[in-house]
């Protein structure tokens, strides 16, 4: 195939377009009512293309791309399962898209019923008592989660808890988002395992901590066996417990956030409730409180009256606002069809099959790669690169070679414990024909890392484009097609 | 086991079950203490296949009603073509994360790429990012760049006549973040300039916000402003409304540093408030404060023109709590959103969409005013699809009225104050048989 690399601007053409509006019967000019000086001078370069112009360039540049309906998407942490496609069918209905958020909530009684019952589902599932669904992706939930813990301790007056443990191993959103909450971090040692080391949490325990962040099944995918004890170390201290829900899909039908002792988290509705990643965004993060809490949570809160009716409330000690209305509503939705077609029956199987997947890829390949921590894992594991480390190959030049089968590259160089980190996560959706044929072509990189390294080390070599020189796009950045034509 | 979202059977549970080396599943759960594991069901509802899931949203849906809209409030009923939802579909974007591997992103790479563009021209501004979550959070993360770039100030001035959704937000994010805001005062429906100079006058302020049009959809004269402010030495942000962009002064030609604002008028469904995106455009000077991912174009090994994500050591994945921002990833599907629709409706499109919006928009309230029944809120003062009426009618009262006759009156301001909009969806007889409906009264 042809390499295809236009522009919408270079398929321009002046005097074309791509859209058809009715006649202006006003034709008003109302336009020129406004002072000159407070219009543009000089017209926006915008492309002038025709609609088949448009539809075939976008439709060559999806053909670049990878997702999880082209193949196996093993990318630990983020929970690539198949995204069902009633549910985009369902987001699309204009009887739901086609709502204004500032309707009066007498005709929105259908969309607050979703909003409602699916944040009921969300809370009956983490084991807690009430979710906001606000949040637009796992980073504005953990920024969300943390503004109800400071909130939590300002209303009690308990103003000197300004900081929050985080263990070493957290995902970097974990300390970022503190950071942006105002709070200072303290970090937490993992021990070899990567467990938390609660020697280490408990002379960190005092009346300044707000509380701490973690994910139980951890970063590699091992459970936290210690998580009773962290929980109570950390309540007497009077700190509050953060669940990061980036790592909940192994947990669905086995066990629940709150009754692991967490008062506060997250659910990403695009990893373990299957709503498209998108190419990295839309998400939705709804977070969820334990009893006691549900008033801080972020304006505006759905509630629903003694008569059944829904509406839209703003509390007074709520800890403000996270978003302009409530939030990422058609991916809402798409998460509320899932949970509707797998039925508290089939829900429950989720959790177990993808934690089998993960462990029958890494019993089946840890011959070859060095897994740094023996034992069953969850969801996803860690393997810290080749066994064979005489060869040179790295971790980046196996993701690399992945891609030349066929296959999306795990999470590399993450969690940062290890040098050579590859972090596998299958997902509950894929079959065990595809584990196969993953487990195979592992293998055979392995063998291809000894018999012919430089093979491995020039990877990718199918991929339409090959290594890209990103130290110059760093160095010089160029950011936009104006700025292109002016480098040239 | 099986579902069909799930495909194990039991001969591949049991298979898989003695590759691992444990007799059963529970097994897969056995570090787990006892207590902990939960063994009743959820409280959610039994399966349903797709046929009672359609019907479920059917009549779920059946609750909602879609009316005739005339209510903006920073969210508009543009027009959306029919092209954008197919290629939306392609799954080869939709399934895909973000882009991590270049090699295999390259069509997420080059819309975002295009997108950036696109926000560029359309905001006058030399760079953008590849997208925030809503236009608030962007206001919110703006007012952080805008510290982080003037180090030792930390004082940010916000505009009244900014959408009080947004500043709600921005208030949240810089309370808890230790940032001082200040409120500029307005006056007859703007923002009070000599406030705003009073405020400079305190040598702390890092930077202001301003928008454009404002929250009464009254389109502000900023002459003069920017050179106060960076005199100041405090960095000048515009909020505004991308689609407007195309025929008002943009931010780069009031001479702001930075715009930011809400992507939803490029043609995005109304869906009851999301998803939609925000955006963050900026000079070159502020690019290495700017959040959020970023796209650049540069070659692979064999030469060819390609993209990939850069300035990563901004990041938070990198800077972990030394970022100044936690955002890890965009709204790309909605980036894309954008640039399908801004390359159908193109140069002239745009401006298209604006002068229809407005010449309906200036017709309703000729029209309205001429009743008698309502008065201009804030006369003289220059609009484009959006304006506000006052009126001694029971506005409640009148929106109920309209609300049964399947339209979405004005949004109710309070003291008697009604916001209306129009955009180029309206056609004149619905234009008509609203004026009829808001002056027989």
């Amino acid at each position: 195939m042809k390499y295809y690399d236009k522009l919408i601007f270079e398929l321009s053409h002046s005097g074309r377009k791509g859209y058809e509006l009715p006649a202006n019967k006003i034709a008003g000019h109302a336009l020129e009512s406004i002072p000159e000086s407070l219009r543009r001078s000089v017209p926006a370069e915008l492309p002038e293309v025709s609609e088949p112009d448009v539809v075939r360039h976008y439709t060559n540049l999806s053909s670049k791309n990878f997702g999880v309906d082209t193949g196996f998407y093993p990318l630990g942490s983020c929970t690539m399962k198949y995204n069902p496609k009633i549910n985009e069918e369902i987001a699309q209905l204009p009887a739901f898209a086609s709502l204004h958020p500032l309707q009066d909530s007498d005709t929105v009684q259908g969309a607050l019923e979703v909003y409602y019952n699916l944040q009921q589902a969300l809370a009956s599932i983490a084991g807690l008592s009430e979710f906001t669904l606000n949040p637009y992706a796992g980073a504005h939930g953990e920024l969300t989660g943390l503004l109800v813990m400071r909130t939590y301790h300002e209303k009690r007056g308990d103003t000197k808890r300004r900081k929050v443990i985080v263990p070493d191993s957290a995902h970097g959103t974990n300390p970022a988002s503190a950071m942006v909450a105002g709070l200072d971090v303290v970090e937490v040692k993992s021990k070899p395992n990567g467990s938390i080391d609660v020697e280490d949490l408990k002379p960190l325990l005092n009346d300044e901590i707000a509380g701490i962040m973690m994910t139980n099944p951890n970063t590699l995918g091992m459970f936290e066996t210690e998580i009773m004890e962290i929980a109570d170390l950390v309540h007497k201290a009077g700190g509050l417990l953060y669940y990061d829900g980036a790592n909940l899909n192994p947990l669905l039908g086995r066990v629940r956030p709150g009754d692991m002792g967490f008062d506060i988290m997250h659910i990403n509705l695009h990893k373990t409730f299957s709503t498209p990643h998108g190419g990295g965004g839309p998400g939705s993060g709804p977070v969820g409180v334990r009893k006691g809490l549900e008033e801080y949570l972020p304006n505006p809160h759905v509630r629903k009256d003694a008569d059944g009716r829904f509406y839209v409330d703003f509390g007074k000690d709520s800890l403000g606002s996270v978003s302009t209305f409530l939030g990422n509503f058609g991916v809402m939705l798409k998460a509320y069809a899932y949970i509707l077609t797998l039925g508290k029956e089939n829900i429950r199987n989720v959790g177990p099959m993808a934690t089998l997947n993960a462990n029958y890829i890494k019993e089946s390949l840890k011959d070859d790669y060095l897994l740094p921590i023996e034992g069953v894992c969850k969801h996803e594991f860690v393997f810290d690169g080749l066994k064979d480390k005489s060869t040179g190959v790295t971790t980046l030049n196996v993701a690399k070679r992945l891609l030349d089968y066929g296959f999306h590259a795990p999470t590399i160089y993450f969690p940062l414990l290890f040098h050579e980190s590859m972090m596998i996560e299958p997902t509950e959706t894929e079959s065990l024909e595809t584990l196969d044929e993953f487990i195979d072509v592992m293998h055979k990189v392995a063998r291809e890392a000894a018999e012919n390294p430089d093979l491995v080390k020039e990877a990718p070599v199918t991929t339409l484009v090959r290594k890209l020189d990103e130290t110059t796009a760093a160095k010089h950045p160029v950011l936009t097609y104006k700025a292109m034509l002016a480098n040239d | 086991m099986s579902n069909k979202f799930i495909p194990h059977t039991p001969d591949d549970i049991a298979r898989m079950l003695e590759r691992i080396g444990v007799k059963s599943i529970d097994d897969l759960y056995a570090e787990v203490p006892a207590e902990v594991i939960f063994k009743e069901d959820y409280n959610i509802p039994s399966a349903m296949s797709e046929l009672e899931i359609r019907d479920f949203f059917s009549k779920l849906g059946d609750k909602n009603k879609q009316l005739t809209i005339f209510a903006g409030g920073g969210v508009y009923d543009h027009y959306s073509p029919s092209v954008i939802s197919h290629l939306l579909a392609r799954s080869e974007f939709y399934t895909a994360y973000t882009p991590y591997q270049p090699e295999i992103s390259q069509g997420t790479l080059q819309y975002i790429f295009e997108y950036q563009s696109m926000i560029a021209e359309l905001t006058g501004m030399e760079c953008s990012n590849a997208s925030m979550y809503d236009g608030a959070t962007a206001t919110a993360e703006t007012a952080f760049m805008m510290v982080a770039s003037a180090r030792k100030k930390n004082r940010v001035l916000i505009s009244s006549t900014l959408s009080d959704r947004v500043v709600a937000v921005v208030k949240t994010y810089t309370r808890f973040h230790g940032v001082d805001l200040d409120i500029i005062p307005e006056k007859d429906g703007v923002t009070d300039l000599d406030a705003l100079r009073k405020l400079l006058e305190k040598g702390d302020v890092a930077g202001v916000i301003l928008p454009t049009p404002n929250k009464y959809g009254i389109i502000e004269d900023f002459s003069g402003i920017a050179d106060e402010v960076h005199a100041a030495k405090a960095l000048l942000a515009i909020n505004a409304d991308p689609s407007a962009l195309a025929v008002l002064r943009t931010p780069a030609e009031w001479g702001a540093d930075i715009a930011c604002g809400d992507g939803q008028t490029l043609g995005m469904p109304l869906s009851f408030g999301g998803p939609y995106l925000g955006y963050i455009a900026c000079s070159k000077a502020q690019l290495r404060k700017m959040p959020g991912r970023v796209v650049g174009v540069t070659t692979d090994a064999d030469g060819k023109r390609a993209y990939v994500l850069t300035l990563q050591a901004r990041e938070q994945h990198i800077r972990r709590e030394k970022a100044t921002s936690n955002i890890c990833s965009n709204q790309s599907l909605m980036a894309l959103y954008a640039t399908v629709y801004v390359a159908l409706m193109g140069r002239k499109g745009l401006v298209e969409v604006n002068e229809m919006s407005a010449d309906g928009a200036h017709y309703l309230f000729d029209k309205l005013t001429a009743s008698g029944k309502y008065t201009p809120a804030f006369p003289g003062k220059p609009f484009l699809k959006e304006f506000v009426v006052h009126t001694e009618l029971d506005i409640k009262a009148l929106n109920k009225r309209l609300a049964d006759n399947g339209i979405m009156g004005g949004i109710d301001l309070g003291d008697g104050n009604l916001m209306l909009a129009v955009t180029e969806k309206r056609s004149l007889e619905e234009i008509d048989r609203l004026i009829k409906l808001m002056t027989e009264a």
